[in-house]
């Protein structure tokens, strides 16, 4: 059970450096997107468009085998950012988070 | 419902120590500080309400909490739901009891926003077990994994602070999965020799999963974005632009004077007031309506889901204007509407469970060009047509 609604597709900077993973399996427990399933004791990315790049793939990958470019994705945020050339937060008076 | 008393009102012989009654009136649950609240005598302090009795632990007085969230907490919720007072609404961190739990018994991690945390000890009834509570500024479990602050450092830090190695003799914290992006497991680890084990998303499936001897099914790892989930986020979405609202109906009025009706206020207000009709209905159908249709509505980007309902809205307003807005202010209004509606749509990416900060960027570069090019027209428009009459 996911949710119904896909996002854009083809923009995700998810990258996944397959030699280095050790199968730990830490990916598909964090994943909200179910986007890793394991096999021949290796991750793998199953579906690339639904990742949100939320970070918690990567933040928990004990062999930084993943990286991805984790961040706010509120429109806000990043206005915020480009005008101030930091990156988005929520800290710029958004109030979604 | 206890009443919220002063320290002068509730001295030693109503300190929440009965057991029974929630407590009215001491201190907030920290084990440093304890034993003198427990005798009520910390000035100025008070127990928070959903505090029902104290538990003594190998490393200090732990408060037990309740399970059954009382109508003052409801009352908060809807609060928050609508953004006021959202940022003081934080408890202490710490440890915290839910039942009689032993040293045996599971740690679950949460925020100390308290919306988060009564979400958790509100689906917790009959289970013994800890709840540690982080510092995170009053901000829930995922937003504040986002920006770090429900981080591995934070866990640490609580579970030195609590000196939880002397509360409980197994090595295992089970966090929110959602907690994931702020937390390194292995770090933690690493670090406090407790391993981390992500648990549900949701707080509605902490029991099921405990129960099943900490195994999370597929479904209970999935974020969800259900219509209710939706429908709960869009009151804050209204009150979170309630400042920019003012301001453009100010600019509104002002601009609705120019032309030859500077000289009938009533016909300058009423332009004016029609224009504001429009831009509410955009920031509704923006804000509100396109966040409840959001899989109904073709495209994937936020901002094309937004205009099209705005573009359909204008349609309408056009049909039941019947001829009498006149070439300029139709043409103004089927420009404005959606662009309006669009650019609130898309500002509710911010929101949702499942859209990608490089996705979003991208639709921005994209639409606003069009967003803002559709306003500019529509307002030269608008006041050429006050000019012409139509």
């Amino acid at each position: 059970m996911t949710t119904g609604l896909l996002y854009l597709s083809g923009v995700t900077t998810l990258e996944l450096d397959q030699p280095a993973c050790i199968g730990c399996g830490r990916c598909l427990e964090v994943c909200p997107h179910g986007v890793f399933a394991l096999a021949a004791k290796k991750a793998a990315i199953v579906v690339r468009d639904r990742c949100m790049e939320c970070g918690a793939c990567a933040r928990n990958c004990p062999v930084t085998a993943l990286t991805v470019k984790a961040g706010v994705g509120c429109a806000s945020a990043i206005i915020h950012g480009w005008l101030t050339g930091e990156e988005p937060s929520c800290d710029c008076g958004g109030s979604s988070c | 419902m206890p009443e919220v008393l002063t320290e002068t009102d509730r001295l030693p012989a109503e300190t929440g120590l009965s057991g029974s009654e929630p407590a009215g009136a001491c201190c907030p649950p920290r084990p440093a500080c304890l034993p003198a609240a427990l005798t009520g005598e910390r000035p100025g302090l008070r127990v928070w309400p959903f505090v029902s009795d104290w538990l003594e632990t190998p490393a200090g007085t732990v408060p037990q909490v309740a399970t059954r969230l009382a109508v003052r907490d409801s009352f908060g919720r809807w609060q928050m739901r609508w953004g006021l007072g959202r940022r003081r609404y934080r408890i202490p961190p710490g440890l915290y009891a839910v039942g009689t739990p032993h040293d045996g018994s599971p740690v679950l991690v949460t925020a100390n926003y308290k919306l988060s945390f009564d979400a958790l000890r509100c689906r917790l009834a009959g289970l013994h077990l800890w709840i540690l509570v982080l510092e995170t500024e009053g901000i829930n479990v995922w937003c504040a994994a986002g920006k770090g602050t429900f981080g591995t450092t934070e866990v640490v830090r609580q579970v030195r602070g609590t000196a939880l190695e002397r509360v409980v003799s197994h090595r295992v914290l089970v966090l929110p999965q959602l907690g994931a992006p702020g937390v390194a497991a292995h770090l933690v680890e690493r670090q406090t020799g407790f391993r981390v084990i992500y648990g549900p998303v949701r707080a509605a499936d902490v029991a099921v999963f405990l129960a099943a001897g900490m195994k999370a099914t597929p479904a209970m790892r999935r974020v969800t974005f259900t219509l209710g989930e939706r429908l709960v986020l869009t009151p804050v979405e209204l009150t979170g632009m309630a400042r920019q609202i003012g301001w453009s109906c100010l600019g509104l009025l002002a601009i609705g004077a120019l032309g030859p009706q500077f000289f009938h206020p009533a016909a300058a207000l009423l332009r004016g007031g029609l224009a504001i009709a429009v831009g509410l209905t955009g920031v509704v159908a923006g804000a509100v309506l396109t966040p409840i249709l959001l899989p109904w509505l073709p495209g994937r980007a936020f901002a094309v889901k937004g205009a099209e309902l705005g573009a359909m809205l204008a349609v309408v307003g056009l049909l039941l204007a019947r001829g009498t807005l006149g070439f300029w202010n139709g043409a103004a209004l089927l420009l404005a509407l959606p662009a309006v509606a669009s650019w609130c749509a898309m500002n509710f990416t911010g929101s949702t469970t499942y859209t990608s900060p490089s996705g979003v960027e991208k639709e921005m570069r994209r639409a606003i060009p069009f967003q803002g090019g559709a306003l500019l027209i529509a307002a030269v428009a608008w006041v050429f047509g006050g000019f012409v009459g139509g």
